[in-house]
């Protein structure tokens, strides 16, 4: 069962750049719907590598909560 | 070969001669719901007189697929062995994306039950059989065809009911009153109640196809297949060379074209290629998953599609329905003989509405998934089809229904907290089966031992208990009975494993096969209390 508690802060070490600069060069030469369904993909992969559905689920809120269409972000 | 519809013909009642008398449950609609009540309150001694506005079985096959707690439901009224050997048993799924199989599942990887995952059975042979069942019992049910329901005055103690026949109009009067009439509830309409949840647009075309196949008996189920473009598709084995067919239709697909067999044919052709069929049944079902926001109104209880409705991938409908008897009966069977409370009765609306939101929460997600709505969730929904193929996980992730399974009712307020128990089977939870060795030495199962009241399973020794209260013992040698108790033999220690019954321990089992409370260490106190909770004899 799941426990919760999404870890906002940085976890990726030394490698930091080097997953950001994957994620950008993933998206290099695909049209707007390639690069939607690579992320999508990428969602439901990295969803299930975490395997605590409550962690995604707040993540999955946080992540709206911060975004232009969700309620102001609280800080 | 086609199912021949026997005709019943409508007996007069004594109630048009001025000589009805008062019957504890007035039972309206029979269906597989109503005729599954009155069986079940017929073996805990209760009277019911049962009326349907027809005079057969249901016209098409509609529900098809009974789970494995409603053959141990179906089991505990006398009609699973019967069920079984005409239905076609199944338990293997297989999901094809386009035109390549991306996953399969066994529903039942285990042995060591008597029931299997699942039989296909359609609904009219359902009904024959719970017809004939009924009919064992001539002093507590009494069947009335052409007889429907129309009109009802209701009072604090009960109900008085307007029949109407094709001899003339009656009253009845009843303690309770159930509601088994379907969808189409006029039971429902009279009380001015709505069904609150989700409408889906999009319909699907269900139909029933005579031909000879060598199909597995599996289930089928493609999403966007080649023979139907864009949409999805299922395909189910039933009885005498019978196939279920379900396909997809778009939201602006008109219903009244799309059910003539004109336009049925050449759907069915390209699936089924240069085979011969013959069309049996044709029906266009809009997806609903709704439900009333209450069940139990006074003295009218509402069970079956006329208190809830789902989109049928998942069997939820059909089966949700006969969990609800199964929840019901002994409550009234208990309030109208004087061992409980009426509040007893409120607990089948916690219970079951708990039920009844499951399958509509299932239910739902599987149509969303079908139907995507925005384009992300078409998305979303492509890719994990994509993935399917070669990623396991993603294979989880597609939804072509979540078969039905029995809801816990874990927490709820009839249900005692565990004692110090660890594993096996949480308050709440129904009686899992396995195989045993009775007192005469045959083969036989745990559930066909856990019938009738309440029953105290206890393991390695019998314990205290209360006055009057039967116990079962699970033993793992030879089942000796000499001293008065009742024992049976574990076999392969299955039972105590599922059960996670350690010497003794014990259960406290409801009348439905349900978990009322484990002890640890019982006592016949702690028993005794947990059994005046169960009764809804003590407050939540
Ligand atoms: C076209 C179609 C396809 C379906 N496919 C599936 C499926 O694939 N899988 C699945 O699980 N479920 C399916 N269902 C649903 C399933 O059939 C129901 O869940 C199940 O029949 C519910 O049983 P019930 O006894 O509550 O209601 P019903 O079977 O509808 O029985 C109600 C009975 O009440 C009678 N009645 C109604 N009004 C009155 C009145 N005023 N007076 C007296 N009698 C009355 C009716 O004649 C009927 O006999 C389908 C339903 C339909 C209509």
């Amino acid at each position: 069962m799941s426990e919760g508690k999404l870890d906002t802060t940085f976890r990726l070490g030394t490698r930091g750049d080097d997953v950001y600069a994957a994620l950008i060069a993933a998206h290099d030469g695909l049209s707007d719907d390639e690069s939607t369904r690579l992320n999508a993909r990428l969602v439901l992969m990295l969803a299930n590598q975490i395997g605590d559905a409550q962690i995604v689920i707040e993540a999955i809120d946080r992540a709206r909560a911060i975004g232009p269409s969700g309620p102001q972000a609280e800080h | 070969m086609r199912y021949q519809h026997q005709r019943f013909p409508f007996v007069r009642p004594p109630d048009l001669d001025g000589r009805g008398v008062r019957v504890p449950v007035l039972i309206v609609g029979a269906g597989p719901v109503g005729l599954a009540l009155a069986i079940d309150l017929a073996l805990h001694g209760v009277k019911s007189v049962l009326v349907d506005d027809g005079d057969s079985v249901s016209v098409g096959s509609r529900a098809i697929c009974w789970s494995k707690r409603t053959l141990e439901i179906f089991d505990r009224l006398g009609v699973a062995d019967r069920m079984v050997e005409k239905g076609v048993t199944w338990k293997v799924g297989r999901l094809f994306h386009r035109d390549k199989e991306v996953y399969n599942f066994d529903l039942l990887p285990e042995p060591g039950h008597k029931h299997p995952a699942f039989i296909n059975l359609q609904q009219y042979y359902v009904e024959e059989y719970l017809i004939d069942r009924a009919r064992d019992f001539p002093e507590l049910i009494d069947l009335r065809f052409k007889s429907k329901f129309v009109g009802l005055t209701r009072r604090a103690d009960g109900v008085t009911a307007e029949i109407e026949t094709p001899a003339g109009r009656y009253k009845l009067d009843t303690d309770w009153l159930v509601a088994c009439d379907g969808v189409r509830s006029t039971v429902r309409a009279l009380l001015d109640l709505d069904f609150v949840g989700r409408t889906f647009e999009e319909r699907f075309l269900i139909t029933d196809i005579e031909m000879k196949a060598g199909f597995p008996s599996e289930r089928w189920f493609w999403f966007e297949p080649p023979f139907h473009v864009g949409q999805s598709a299922l395909l189910h084995k039933q009885p005498d060379d019978i196939y279920r067919i379900d396909l997809q239709l778009s939201p602006e697909a008109d219903p009244d074209i799309e059910r003539r067999p004109e336009s049925v044919r050449p759907r069915i052709a390209a699936m089924v290629g240069d085979r011969p069929f013959e069309i049996d049944w044709i029906s266009v079902y809009t997806f609903q998953c709704r439900r009333l926001e209450r069940f139990v109104h006074g003295r009218v209880v509402f069970a079956g599609d006329s208190a809830h409705i789902v989109s049928p991938f998942g069997a939820r409908g059909g089966n949700g329905g006969i969990q609800d008897v199964d929840n019901l009966a002994w409550k009234l069977a208990a309030v109208l003989d004087g061992r409980a409370p009426e509040r007893l009765i409120a607990t089948y609306d916690e219970e079951r509405i708990r039920g009844a939101d499951e399958n509509i929460l299932n239910s739902a997600r599987s149509t969303s998934f079908m139907t995507p709505k925005s384009s992300m969730e078409r998305i979303f929904r492509e890719e994990a089809l994509a993935m399917a193929a070669t990623e396991p996980f993603a294979r989880r992730l597609v939804n072509s229904g979540r078969l039905s399974l029995p809801c816990s009712l874990d927490g709820l307020s009839l249900q005692s907290d565990d004692d110090g128990f660890e594993g096996g089977l949480a308050p709440g939870n129904p009686c899992v089966d396995a195989p045993i060795v009775d007192p005469l030495g045959n083969r036989a199962w745990l559930l066909d031992e856990i019938l009738g009241d309440f029953l105290v399973l206890s393991f390695g020794h019998p314990v205290d208990v209360p006055d009057g209260v039967a116990q079962l013992t699970v033993v793992a040698g030879p089942a000796d009975c000499a001293d008065g108790h009742t024992r049976v033999q574990d076999v392969d220690g299955l039972t105590a494993r599922r059960y996670g019954g350690i010497p003794g321990s014990a259960y406290l089992i409801r009348p439905d096969q349900h978990v009322a409370a484990r002890f640890a260490k019982p006592t016949a106190g702690k028993i005794g209390a947990a059994m005046e909770r169960a009764l809804g004899k003590e407050a939540a």
